[in-house]
């Protein structure tokens, strides 16, 4: 079989390259068994084996194996034309099928290019437990890992409230390490440039509300009575929900992607080693940023969403601006009122606290800090809304 | 306790753990004062990981690790704390507060930890920057700068409070052979100046050589410490082919 090297050893790789660059055309792969003296299977390999075209399996050998015994295994390349890593991957499948029926691999006719990638396939050893092995858990596994990682979760949560509070407790006696303007940059960036988005999306709830409102109550003749729907509406429930999610969407993100990111950068960990702690640092200042200006914005959102009811009683049913105002005023009672700025206040704890838990627990890659904002607002929106029907059944119990 | 007075830091049976998985086992070591102590070893052996426990960013499954003869891991929070702040630490990639200029960022400890009045600290922080190289980019963001400016002055936030102990991890990572000599020349100038004791992480041969007085050297097949002592003398004397391979640059053999 030795006379073929000589004519093997010229097509190497190379020589595959230029010859595809000059003749486009291919002629395509075969591979062939033939036996010359017994117990020694011959695979015959011809045309082009690359890898945009399709490749003959090596399922011909495996039969031919499996009809009589065979001891040895060469290779005939004399019709092997260009040939690449396609060639490769069916000749390690021939190898490891020889490996399976303890037969002896020939590779000395090989082109001597390819004898070489086997060699170096060879030499690096597969870690065998390095390879991912796929262990499908059972229902009861996996029902009792989800729980595992909900308790996780939860008690997560909880301790990282814990921290912030006693964290909390150190800056009233004077012992935190806090910093004060990087509590009023927070609030510089989650209370004044939001009152943009805040306005719009607020008057539009407004404007929307009376609509809805001023066609019902036509029926009953009680449009006047659209100022009470608006004011009530707005200053106990969507004024403060609405800001919450938007700050959720805004200042919670940001707060995530600014702690995750300082994550993946290792600066939390510098914060660690200097003894400073990134609660009091970094958690505290963004969570009392919040408290302090979503009762604010909360106020603010009334006013607008109010001035949104108005514009619409004025022009479609022609209240005049000062009946408007003074049934708002009838309708909305201190307590409503203090109410909804409380919750405001409470809404702004959970958008910090889902913003700033999520960052916090970020991996280290970039990858995680995109998953630790997407939770953060997920998080936090549903928080403030599960939160909302609590306080609803509250209400309804202490007649407020 | 029980370890000599010049011993700086002991490692006594420490084993290095993430849930069931353990990735280092039974370590002992004895740093000593004004000692350069490299921790060698292939990628992903836990050498990083060993310092991280040093550091107290992960608890250890097994084991402690003693400072000045006193336990790290069985001592309080607020012991820890104060431990924490005579070290300093450089992490591979500076690891700088990114919303701050690079005064601002070795001005922090500074503020945080001292009774220095607000110019005094800035004056510290120029001096610090200075000493690494770095006069005239105070007022510059971490981010404005090139990476090897990053390493040092992170290296410069480490010096912030004059540590006892300096942590490196991977001080040569990313940086070309020219400031990676340099940085290693500093750290030596530094030992001499501040009589600091430094801990490093390296694979990086020429660096080792040139620093280290001792080392540990860890081995990812057998999840132990292979080797401990001077590299150069481990490249002399050491038997062990994991270790020799290591040393030389896998033509073990052909020297000895």
């Amino acid at each position: 079989m030795n006379d073929h090297s000589g004519e093997a050893r010229t097509v190497s790789p190379l020589d595959g390259r230029s010859k595809r660059e000059v003749a486009p055309d291919s002629s395509p792969a075969r591979l062939g068994v033939r036996r010359d003296e017994p117990g020694v299977l011959i695979v015959e390999l011809s045309g082009d084996w690359l890898v945009r075209s399709a490749l003959p399996d090596v399922s011909a050998v495996a039969r031919e194996i499996a009809r009589s015994p065979v001891s040895a295994l060469e290779f005939d390349v004399s019709g092997l034309g260009r040939w690449d890593s396609a060639l490769m991957v069916r000749v390690l499948a021939l190898q490891e099928l020889c490996a399976k029926g303890k037969i002896e691999f020939r590779s000395q006719t090989l082109p001597s290019g390819l004898a070489k990638l086997v060699a170096l396939w060879q030499a690096v050893p597969e870690k065998k437990d390095a390879a991912r092995q796929e262990v499908k858990p059972s229902f009861l596994e996996r029902t009792g890992l989800s729980w595992l990682a909900a308790w996780a979760a939860a008690t997560g949560m909880l301790r990282f409230m814990g921290e912030i509070v006693l964290a909390f407790l150190k800056l009233v006696r004077g012992r935190a390490q806090f910093r004060w303007g990087d509590m009023f940059l927070a609030m510089q960036q989650s209370g004044p440039q939001a009152l943009g988005i805040v306005a719009l999306i607020n008057f539009l709830v407004g404007l929307i509300l009376a609509f809805v409102g001023a066609n019902e109550l036509a029926k009953f003749g009680g449009s006047i009575y659209t100022a009470d729907l608006v004011a009530v509406a707005t200053v106990r429930e969507m004024g403060c929900i609405m800001t919450g999610i938007i700050l959720c969407g805004r200042t919670g993100a940001a707060f995530a992607a600014q702690l995750g990111t300082m994550k993946v950068n290792q600066e939390i960990e510098a914060f660690q080693t200097f003894g400073i702690s990134p609660i009091e640092f970094l958690v505290l200042p963004r969570t009392l940023a919040l408290i302090l200006t979503m009762p604010l914005l909360c106020i603010f959102a009334d006013l607008i969403s109010i001035a949104g009811g108005l514009v619409v009683s004025t022009l479609l049913l022609h209240i005049t601006p000062e009946l408007y105002l003074r049934r708002t005023v009838e309708a909305v009672t201190l307590a409503s009122f203090l109410l909804g700025v409380f919750k405001g206040a409470c809404y702004g704890v959970l958008v910090a606290l889902s913003g700033c838990l999520r960052g916090m627990q970020c991996g280290t890659n970039a990858a995680a800090v995109g998953e630790a904002t997407t939770s953060a607002v997920v998080t936090g929106i549903t928080a403030i809304i599960a939160s909302d029907g609590l306080f609803a059944v509250i209400c309804n119990v202490l007649h407020i | 306790m029980t370890s000599a007075p010049d011993v700086k830091i002991e490692i006594r049976d420490l084993t290095m753990a993430f849930g069931s998985f353990v990735v280092m086992r039974d370590i002992s070591a004895a740093i000593k004062h004004g000692e350069i102590f490299v921790i060698m070893g292939g990628s992903g052996c836990g050498k990083s990981t060993l310092l991280r426990h040093m550091l107290g960013l992960q608890s250890p499954a097994k084991g402690d690790i003693f400072y000045d003869g006193t336990s790290f891991w069985q001592s309080n929070e607020e012991d820890r704390q104060a431990k924490l702040r005579r070290f300093g630490v450089l992490f591979q990639g500076g690891a700088l507060w990114s919303s701050m200029t690079l005064v601002e960022n070795v001005s922090l400890p500074l503020g945080e930890y001292t009774d220095l009045s607000a110019p005094d600290i800035a004056d510290m922080a120029r001096l610090k920057l200075a000493l690494v190289g770095l006069k005239g980019f105070e007022d510059y963001y971490p981010a404005e700068i090139s990476g090897g400016m990053r390493k040092r002055a992170g290296l410069a936030r480490a010096l912030a409070l004059d540590p006892d102990v300096l942590f490196f991890d991977e001080p040569s990572a990313g940086l070309d052979p020219i400031s990676s000599r340099n940085l290693d020349e500093l750290m030596l100038q530094l030992r001499e100046t501040l009589g600091a004791t430094f801990v490093v992480v390296s694979h990086d041969l020429s660096s080792i050589f040139t620093i280290a007085d001792n080392s540990v050297f860890l081995d990812r097949v057998t999840c132990t410490m292979r080797a401990q002592g001077k590299p150069s003398e481990l490249l002399k004397h050491s038997t062990d082919p994991a270790v020799r391979q290591f040393l030389t640059r896998g033509d073990s053999g052909a020297a000895h």
